[in-house]
């Protein structure tokens, strides 16, 4: 399928998801719905780069927070409309991701996971000292009730994460299918052989977290209008790093479907569990679940499928 | 606000003292990222480990909490090496160790720190010992007894294993290890047997260091997160794969950060690490006494 036609079903789906979520009368669905469309976008984001490329980015939490705290900061300059801080967000966070990349791309990819670690504390740091996004003690946002023609903010705001999942996803998928996402395999494949036949490693590299960045980036941005007041603990909690690996790991690494997968059943599983046992509980199953898939399904989900489908066609 | 010679003075020997402690916490990130090649993000989640087992005998039996981590380092050892067995059955031996590797790291560092969270909660924990509270004045210097005795403590830790790597079969045959391990395979040796010792080690190094953080330190659950940073940058400093540039590096980043927290306040000091990892990678990513 081309992209221009996948672009139109997954706008299509998305349209179908936003009406039949509407027939809910309870908005709760809006709030949990949200989650995890936002995990969608992150999941997918993070696979750009680790399952394609096979760099692993342990600061998604950072990247997220960039786009929180950029919509922030323009909320109290020039009060901007949504889609516009999105823009932004994504930008702040890809050129963050970029010159991460440009820093640390050039050595072992171990150095590149670790510096993404570091990069969280750091930048909350940053934040904590800053005052006028509202430092430690965080910041609110005051959101309008109703926006016009779609009705409660809520829906609009699941409206605009429908919108980026259709986006993030389509980029994936693109990705997959084009010279940039075959070169991507090389390096993830065999780094050194790549760069012997001529492959730009580094320039693919950096394309890769810049892309990566700016998705999680622009997941971000709507954050702080989703939660009303940002906080930095709750913008850096390290739920969004271990779930953004944790998502595409188990749903599968090596295609787009892998991370929806992923983040669909696991964003789930989080609200139901948040739900009914605690919050804290619901992430030890996150990360139990992670090592138990890397360990025994290191191709996730989507690879027992696939080994399934190979065993009964023989 | 810097300018007092008093206060200068004070902030590198303060520096000195925490840089000692630094060097305990990354000696075993030096053995296993350094000379194994194991990136073990999750090394400050079995430091913290440390910290609560010494908390909880420390308050149960009143034991001093360096002996208890001295008794407990070979609990230690058998943990570490069971987690390279894992490790290794799961991903080196097929050579994945790079992406899923990381990975089962990440999620094991995630696992004790919620784990711990579910079991003690998010309350800040301390240990007692007759250190803790005085210190000794000479002139204008302070020496808290509090930063002094866990540094003595980890450059015995530290020269010890020094020792032991230079002077033993087993430490040299690590470092044959970290020089080439298909010529070790030549010679019918098992590479991944030794590398189980030396991760073993590693983790050992970890009660210790687990109880010296305590001492300095309250200590709880989600407190590891700060270390990464730090042992990484100590480690990526000093030059992989060397205890001697791991000290360098772990004073030099203790008088960085002591200076940062005098000058600039201490809610900066986490960022300082951050900055020496980032111009190291830049500038000179060997490190200062790298190979």
């Amino acid at each position: 399928v081309q992209t221009r036609i996948f672009f139109l079903i997954a706008a299509a789906v998305a349209a179908l998801v936003f009406v039949a979520a509407r027939f809910v009368s309870n908005d709760y669905v809006f709030f949990a719905g949200y989650t995890v469309l936002q995990f969608v976008v992150l999941a997918t984001a993070w696979n750009i780069l680790g399952g394609y490329t096979g760099y692993v980015n342990f600061g998604s939490a950072a990247f997220f927070a960039m786009g929180a705290y950029a919509s922030v900061f323009f909320h109290k300059t020039y009060q901007l409309p949504i889609p516009l801080l999105i823009i932004i967000g994504g930008a702040v966070s890809g050129l963050v991701g970029l010159g991460m990349g440009y820093l640390t791309l050039r050595l072992r990819g171990a150095f590149f996971a670790i510096a993404t670690l570091a990069l969280a504390v750091v930048l909350q740091t940053f934040i904590v000292n800053w005052d006028y996004v509202g430092g430690s003690r965080g910041a609110y946002i005051i959101r309008p009730a109703e926006v016009l023609f779609v009705g409660p903010y809520i829906q609009y705001l699941f409206l605009l994460m429908l919108g980026l999942v259709v986006a993030a996803l389509t980029c994936a998928r693109w990705i997959e299918r084009s010279q940039l996402g075959y070169g991507f395999a090389t390096i993830r494949d065999d780094e050194l052989a790549a760069e012997a036949c001529g492959v730009p490693t580094l320039q693919l590299k950096l394309i890769a977290t810049t892309i990566s960045g700016g998705l999680m980036g622009m997941a971000g941005a709507p954050f702080p209008y989703y939660i009303g007041y940002l906080q930095p603990a709750s913008a850096f909690g390290l739920e969004y790093a271990v779930n953004s690996i944790a998502m595409p790991m188990i749903g599968g690494t090596t295609s787009w479907v892998g991370p929806l997968i992923g983040a669909i059943l696991l964003g789930s599983l989080q609200q139901i569990a948040t739900v009914t046992i605690s919050s804290a509980v619901n992430l030890l199953i996150v990360g139990l679940l992670l090592v138990a898939f890397v360990i025994i399904a290191p191709r996730g989900i989507v690879g027992l499928v696939q080994e399934r489908l190979r065993r009964s066609v023989r | 606000v810097c300018l007092s010679f008093d206060l200068l003075l004070n902030a590198v020997i303060a520096g000195i003292l925490l840089g000692g402690f630094y060097a305990a916490v990354t000696v075993g990130v030096s053995i296993s990222f350094g000379i194994l090649d194991i990136v073990n993000i999750a090394h400050p989640a079995f430091i913290i480990i440390g910290s609560y087992i010494a908390y909880i005998v420390n308050v149960t039996l009143g034991i001093d909490p360096i002996l208890i981590s001295i008794i407990m380092m070979p609990a230690f050892y058998l943990l570490g090496a069971a987690v390279y067995q894992v490790y290794y059955e799961s991903f080196e031996k097929y050579g994945q160790e790079s992406l899923i590797g990381l990975s089962f790291f990440f999620g094991l560092l995630f696992v004790t720190e919620v784990g711990l969270i579910l079991v003690f909660g998010v309350d800040y924990r301390y240990v007692e010992a007759w250190y803790i509270g005085p210190s000794w004045h000479f002139g204008a210097i302070d020496l808290p007894l509090r930063m002094l005795v866990p540094c003595l403590a980890a450059l015995a830790l530290f020269a010890a294993l020094q020792l032991f790597l230079s002077y033993t079969f087993i430490g040299r045959a690590i470092s044959a290890v970290a020089q080439d391990q298909l010529a070790l395979r030549l010679m019918a040796a098992s590479p991944t047997r030794i590398k189980r010792i030396a991760f073993g080690i590693s983790i050992a190094t970890t009660a210790v260091a687990g109880a010296l953080l305590i001492i300095i330190q309250p200590v709880e659950p989600s407190i590891g997160r700060e270390y990464i940073g730090r042992v990484f940058a100590i480690c990526v400093l000093g030059g992989l794969g060397s205890l001697p540039g791991t000290l360098i590096g772990a004073m030099l980043l203790g008088i960085v950060e002591s200076f940062t927290s005098t000058c600039y306040g201490p809610s900066w000091a986490p960022a300082v690490a951050f900055g020496v990892l980032l111009l190291t990678l830049a500038f000179r990513p060997a490190g200062l006494l790298g190979r």
